[in-house]
């Protein structure tokens, strides 16, 4: 079928903030379908209210909103750009849920747009729990015997029928919020409260537990006339129980005969048949590991991190073929782009072994519940190539960059067989390790499944990598040991401690014998047709398919790994950009990264793209192949940086800033001796390794003091301590893990934080604006909200920081990218820290100022100079706009982490607003980040000391909102006090109703609660905040947080209509 | 033990012995499924082949009988990346080791499938030979390897005397014209109610036809169709009869050839369970179970005999033929899967209708 001539404008909606659940993924999927849509001539509006991604630059679509995604600001949006037809399935379920909306209420059809891809009956069809269960039953699908319920007192009757444990699925929730098993009636009555209430339209799924079932995937794509394809099949290792974004996962299916993958093939077609989805599709099935039976157990009706997952384990593109697929095209007319010689309706075959693993956030938030659930944790995965399960799961192990390189990397070998058995009944991110130690104790594989229900046969892979473990150890190191330790991806350096050798020495035994790295290619059809794409993963005892090139020059760009808190998407934008402004000079480029969920990962980005773990030997392996000109790591966060050294070593030039300088802006000494030189003050420290070194300079300094260690991003460890006895328990924190690197303690100075980055070349430095936090310093940058034009330090401090950066950029001998944070305290500037590379803020700061930061930069490093791009150096000109980042959290999805803010990173993801006048871009960003207030028009205060004098303002304000105002004993006294009235609520000890009956009763809007110093979670402070989050109720934890969050109400109260700013007309007026 | 596989091109992979140690002269194939390794090696269309299976990891789910698609085994070896140490699944009931070893089946490990792969795309299908001899010398084998034919296989694979399926239906009746049929055949008409009966491949039509069976079924096999010259003669038989016939793979090159068409060898063939087919006559498609090395020639079609039903999305290959005028359609994929998806299961139907009409 043709495409759709009725199709010319298309609204693009994307998923808004990265979120635990709905992650990078949707910037790949949407960015995807955007160029494809552009291929085909659409027109493309998007709305996304995150800066960092691609698919919201000026070069993706023809016009760019980065707004709240509420359905009135897409309202407002529609009636302003007119486009015929909408694609909600691109950005996840926000996106969704969001095209759902507004077709329900028929202003869709009143405004002459249309759906396109699924149909508004077809997604409630597959998303809403009673009518899907209907549907499958028609079709004589077996779901798993369940009810919907809309209240507690139905969940609990069913339960009983069916008997316990249960599973509880909320409907209309991202990444499974607010669901779980529960055991008991206990448990059944706290989960369903709490889903019920988070689901969008107050229903919960009530099913029989069918965990420890096979859980097995399938992505299937459809198109309107019917035609079916399956892309992809995925094993979960982990059975069901554990959130399939939180298992490890195989692809294809590994313990499936053809019987079984084509029964669940063919259901799977049938589902989509009878929904008759057009584009993509995920069907989730639990399999009975002893029998035929099985059960579907949920339908996705769009693309989702399993289908981008699927579409870098096979590379079929699964977005850009339901892009095309929405315009009316069928899968045997669209041209599969890896071979150019097959179809989009040929499925893919794999030739090779694909493993998936999550990254969990356990390493940032040390209190949190270990436990995996049927609620997403993760906030990113690593996915890796092989052509053996051993070897996939090797270097997926060793590609999350959680200090872990082998099953040894926990160590539990102090575990006695009992307890180890015990200790696998707990299903966390250690089980592997734990089966492995079980499998050195000798437990044998049929215990370890009935207790993990983990199939026989990953077992047995586990056995052969302790078995290798165990002879590495024990037996001399022959020529055909270290070959079969190679060909099941044992790096080098585990082989040289497992032997006693030295790394060194096994990369020459192994250089010696031939026993090298060859890549082979991922071509969607096993080798069957010869394919275009130079998409490569390595393995070992193979012949090599790397087609030797020899262009002018080759530059090799480090990606960023996975996404985890303080290394998130922004660094994704910077590869991404790099590579395509070096593609734009004339070089060759070449990506290599693991995360399966970005857009640097998609085939056609690079030149030639390496799916590989990012550690220096397997970056060696390429780098021998490919034989670069240069590297650049500035624009991979610290993972990329990491790997100066080893690069230098292999010989590769490091393009851009030198290693002996970015080394000068961490090391302590080096970098005093700099700030002495160009005479910037900073504040007083010292560099220590232990914790009594550290307390000697903590009170040579004086309390308070601000603890970090040297070389981490997003602030990893980073605490302000106010006594000796914090001081031993950071340091403990922080020394967890070996550091290469000094800790360094600084005197903690509170004051106006300011931050930016700029491009260098060598002379001369553009600084596009200065970025203002709302909180004040001891808030980690990236959980601040940041404001730009900086709205209100003085131009002096403006001129100042402009000075300062100069000179840092200078003495750095910075070329390319340079990010500097500033404390001003009156008209006195303190610098902070500074990174001689890329940062969170560049994609935001290049959009709202509309210059190309990382385009500029690259070109720099090239060797262009700043006036010759066509800028004059210096600070530009403010915009006349204001932007501000908001930062969101994922909080409610990491049971028992603490939720307050400090020096440590903890937001996922972020948001804009952008708009005339500062209120309104503060209110749309609180709005993009799903404060969406008021409701009840009810909050609770409860602040420490130190606070009270700001919290009676605030109070003030909300009161003149028409707040109802409840405070804990003191703050109330010294509310009332100050004639804001305040009601009196029980401390969570007290009698009841205490401030946590209060929260319980779900008729408050916000808690603002400043903590008490210390990281004690027993106490009170700590209860009121979790329960808050988990029960979906805004928490403030800082002071400048909650003034501007009543500013932004102020200012709502005048608000009408938004003004709307297209992003993709700055990036024009920029160029 | 050390085995080698040594190609025609004198290519020479090194891997370790599996199966029954045996030195094999065979051509040498590819197959694409990521499962199924059982159905393909007990599918007698790989009678006179070795075959390669692209996907590395070969044996996981072990030996489930249920699953065998004829008694034993058929290729003359198997070539695979890596065979897993122990197998998996609630059915298994031993080793693909072991039933290589029972079967006299020999076969090779650990060389670089892929690697293989490529050469028999490139250069396409060509003989090889497997052989734990590490004093081989090429300039002996090779000669032999290039002399080697899979000549009349068919008669190797077909069934010695006519008989009832078991477990068949009491239907319409059906005449199963057996070339090396996989059981799948007989077991899709036969759930569907027929009465099904497996004849000989050098039948004649005449006793056939004696038995008068609502409907003749030609099925898949092995080898050369332009080799079954006397076949060929009774197909054209069957056809002028007005027994509704329904061809698959081998049978559908068969009827091809006994109507006047012709059929060649393609470079490398269609050997796995992911080739989209369109359905000409309701524009719909199927990804299909295929398994051949000849096709019918498309532009030596007489229009007035038949016409194409089916083409292969990919390469637009002929994949399935309408005969003018009369109750026969035939298809060079395997609705019967197994391996594969089912998609194309609906064909049976399609049969049956067309029995039920006539």
């Amino acid at each position: 079928m043709p495409k759709n001539p009725n199709v010319n404008r298309v609204l693009v909606i994307g998923s808004g903030p990265i979120v635990i659940g709905q992650a990078a993924e949707f910037d790949y999927a949407g960015t995807q379908a955007c160029r494809s849509l552009k291929e085909e001539g659409m027109e493309v509006i998007l709305v996304n209210s995150n800066p960092a991604t691609i698919m919201t630059d000026g070069d993706i679509a023809d016009k760019v909103y980065i707004e709240p995604l509420t359905t009135k600001v897409l309202e407002q949006i529609i009636i302003k750009e007119k486009p015929d037809s909408l694609l909600p399935n691109m950005g996840g379920q926000a996106g969704l849920n969001l095209g759902m909306e507004l077709d329900e209420s028929g202003f869709l059809a009143a405004h002459g747009v249309t759906l396109l891809g699924t149909t508004a009956k077809t997604i409630r069809k597959a998303e809403d729990r009673l009518e899907f269960k209907e549907t499958m039953e028609k079709i004589g699908e077996p779901c798993a015997p369940s009810l919907v319920v809309e209240n507690i007192e139905d969940g609990v009757a069913f339960a009983k029928k069916i008997g316990y444990p249960v599973v509880l699925r909320p409907a209309y929730t991202l990444g499974g919020s607010g669901g779980g098993i529960a055991h008991d009636q206990m448990q059944l009555e706290e989960i369903l409260a709490n889903g019920l209430r988070l689901s969008r339209v107050g229903q919960v799924l009530v099913e029989r537990c069918i965990a420890g079932w096979k859980e097995i995937e399938y992505e299937v794509m459809r198109d309107s006339a019917g035609n079916c394809i399956t892309v992809c099949n995925m094993e979960n290792i982990d059975p069901v129980g554990v959130h399939t974004g939180d298992s490890i996962v195989v692809a294809p299916s590994q313990t499936l005969g053809d019987k079984e993958y084509q029964m669940l093939r063919s259901s799977a077609l049938n589902i989509i048949n009878e929904l008759e989805i057009t584009g993509g599709c995920n069907v989730q099935f639990a399999l009975h590991p002893t029998s035929f039976e099985y059960c579907v157990i949920e339908v996705n009706p769009r693309v989702s991190r399993s289908s981008a997952l699927a579409s870098k384990a096979t590379g079929y593109p699964i977005a850009k073929v339901a892009a095309k697929i929405a315009l009316g095209y069928t899968l045997d007319e669209i041209k599969n782009a890896i071979t150019g010689k097959t179809y989009a309706s040929f499925e893919p075959t794999l030739d090779y072994c694909v493993v998936k693993i999550p990254r969990l956030p356990f390493d940032k938030f040390i209190t949190a519940k270990r436990t995996l659930t049927t609620q997403m944790k993760a906030t990113g995965e690593v996915m890796s190539i092989a052509n053996n399960f051993e070897g996939a799961l090797m270097k997926a192990i060793r590609s999350l960059e959680q200090h872990v390189d082998c099953l040894r990397s926990y160590d539990f070998s102090a575990l006695t067989a009992e307890e180890l058995l015990e200790r696998m009944e707990i299903v966390d991110d250690q089980r592997i390790y734990i089966i492995a130690e079980a499998i050195r104790k000798g437990i044998n594989y049929d215990t370890i499944h009935r207790i993990t229900m983990v199939d026989h046969w990953f077992i047995d892979k586990i056995a052969i990598l302790t078995e290798m473990e165990e002879r590495l150890e024990k037996e001399p190191l022959t020529v055909e040991l270290l070959k079969e330790a190679k060909r099941i991806e044992f790096p080098d350096n585990v082989i040289a401690r497992l032997t006693g050798k030295t790394e060194e020495e096994i990369k020459n035994m192994r250089y010696e014998n031939g026993i090298v790295a060859a890549f082979k290619m991922v071509d969607t059809c096993a080798a069957e047709f010869a394919a275009s794409t130079p998409y490569y993963y390595s393995v070992f005892g193979s012949e090599t398919e790397v087609v030797e090139s020899h262009p002018k020059k080759k530059v090799l760009v480090l990606g960023s790994g996975p996404i985890r808190i303080g290394q998130g998407i922004e660094f994704d934008y910077c590869s991404v950009h790099a590579t395509w402004a070096f593609a734009r000079e004339g070089y060759e480029t070449i990506i290599i990264n693991n995360n399966p969920e970005t857009v640097s990962t998609d085939f056609d980005i690079a030149d030639k793209l390496y799916f590989e773990p990012l550690t220096p030997e397997d970056v060696e392996n390429i780098v021998n192949v490919e034989k670069p000109d240069g590297a650049v790591v500035q624009f991979g966060g610290q993972t990329a940086i990491k790997l100066t050294e080893s690069l230098m070593k292999m010989g590769v030039p490091i393009l851009g800033t030198k290693a002996e300088d970015v080394d000068a802006a961490e090391d302590r000494e080096l970098f005093d001796q700099i700030l002495e030189e160009t005479e910037i003050p900073r504040a007083a420290g010292g560099t220590v390794y232990t914790a009594e070194e550290a307390k000697a300079v903590a009170n040579r300094l004086g309390y308070p003091v601000l603890v970090r260690p040297s070389y981490v991003l997003g602030g990893q460890g980073m605490q302000i301590a106010i006594s000796d006895q914090e001081i031993e328990e950071f340091m403990a924190v922080i020394n967890r893990y070996e550091q290469d690197h000094p800790i360094l303690v600084d005197k903690y100075l509170q004051g106006k934080e300011l931050e930016v980055d700029a491009v260098c070349d060598g002379t001369d430095i553009l600084i596009p604006g200065i970025m203002e936090h709302i909180e004040r310093t001891g808030v980690h940058s990236g959980d601040s909200i940041s404001v730009y034009p900086a709205p209100t330090v003085s131009e002096k401090v403006k001129e100042t920081i402009a000075e300062y950066s100069r000179r840092l950029a200078k003495a750095l001998h910075v070329i390319g990218l340079i990010n500097i944070q500033f404390i001003a305290m009156g008209d006195e500037v303190y610098v902070i820290e500074v990174n001689p590379r890329s940062s969170r803020t560049v994609p935001y700061i290049s959009k709202v100022t509309g210059i190309p930061i990382v385009d500029l930069a690259t070109e720099v490093i090239i060797g262009k100079k700043i006036r010759d791009l066509g800028y004059e150096p210096g600070l530009q000109p403010a915009a006349d706009y204001f932007a501000v980042k908001m930062p969101v959290f994922s909080f409610e999805k990491i049971r028992g982490a603490e939720i307050s803010l400090g020096p440590e990173m903890k937001s996922t993801g972020e948001c804009l607003g952008i708009a005339k006048t500062f209120n309104e871009a503060l209110y749309k960003a609180f709005l993009g980040a799903g404060i969406n207030l008021p409701k009840h028009k009810q909050m609770i205060i409860t602040v420490k000391d130190a606070d009270k004098g700001e919290a009676i303002e605030v109070a003030r304000r909300f009161e003149k909102l028409g707040y109802i105002i409840y405070a804990t004993r003191s703050t109330a006294a010294a509310l009332n006090d100050a004639g804001v009235k305040a009601r009196k609520v029980n401390k969570i000890s007290q009698e009841s109703p205490t401030v946590m009956d209060l929260i319980l009763g779900h008729r408050i809007d916000l808690v603002i609660d400043t903590p008490t110093q210390g990281r004690d979670k027993s106490r009170d402070g700590f209860l009121i905040r979790r329960t808050s989050i988990e029960t979906g109720v805004n928490c403030i934890t800082a002071m400048d947080t909650a003034t501007a969050l009543v500013t932004s109400l102020e200012n709502a109260e005048t608000q009408e209509e938004m003004t709307l700013i297209d992003i993709a007309s700055i990036a024009r007026r920029g160029k | 033990m050390k085995s080698f596989l040594i190609l025609e091109d004198g290519t020479v992979f090194t891997g370790t012995h599996i199966g029954v140690q045996k030195e094999v002269i065979s051509e040498i194939v590819f197959n694409t499924s990521m499962a199924g390794y059982l159905e393909v090696l007990t599918d007698p269309s790989y009678a006179g082949q070795a075959v390669c299976m692209t996907y590395p990891l070969i044996g996981n789910y072990g030996i489930c009988r249920d699953d065998m698609e004829s008694k034993k085994p058929w290729p003359d070896g198997l070539i695979v990346r890596e065979l897993s140490r122990i197998p998996s699944n609630f059915r298994s009931e031993m080793t693909i080791q072991q039933f290589l070893e029972d079967n006299g089946v020999p076969g090779i490990a650990g060389i670089d499938t892929r690697a293989l792969t490529r050469i028999l795309r490139e250069k396409g299908t060509m003989n090889g030979m497997i052989t734990t001899n590490q004093t081989y010398h090429p300039d002996e084998i090779i000669p032999k390897l290039k002399a080697y034919t899979t000549g009349k296989v068919v008669e190797r694979v077909t069934c010695k005397e006519k008989y009832k399926f078991p477990l068949t239906g009491a239907g319409l009746k059906v005449a199963l014209l057996d070339f090396g049929a996989k059981d799948n055949i007989a077991r899709s008409l036969a759930a569907r109610g027929c009465d099904v009966t497996v004849y000989p491949a050098n039948t004649t039509a005449a006793e056939i036809l004696a038995d008068a069976p609502d409907g003749i079924m030609l099925s898949n096999g092995p080898g050369d169709p332009k080799e079954c010259t006397t076949i060929i003669e009774e197909i054209r038989k069957l056809y002028e009869s007005d027994t509704p016939i329904f061809a698959i793979c081998l049978g559908h090159q068969l009827m091809a050839l006994a109507t006047g068409a012709d059929t060649f060898k393609m470079k490398y063939g269609h050997r796995g369970g992911n080739h989209p087919v369109k359905d000409l006559s309701t524009g719909r498609v199927y990804i299909s179970s295929q398994n051949h090395g000849y096709v019918v020639n498309m532009d030596k079609l007489d229009p007035k005999v038949a016409v194409p039903a089916f083409v292969n999305v990919n390469d637009g290959t002929n994949e399935g033929l309408a005969y003018t005028g009369k109750n026969i359609f035939t298809v060079q994929f395997h609705p019967e899967a197994c391996p594969g998806p089912q998609d194309s299961s609906y064909l049976f139907d399609r049969f049956i209708a067309m029995m039920q009409r006539t």
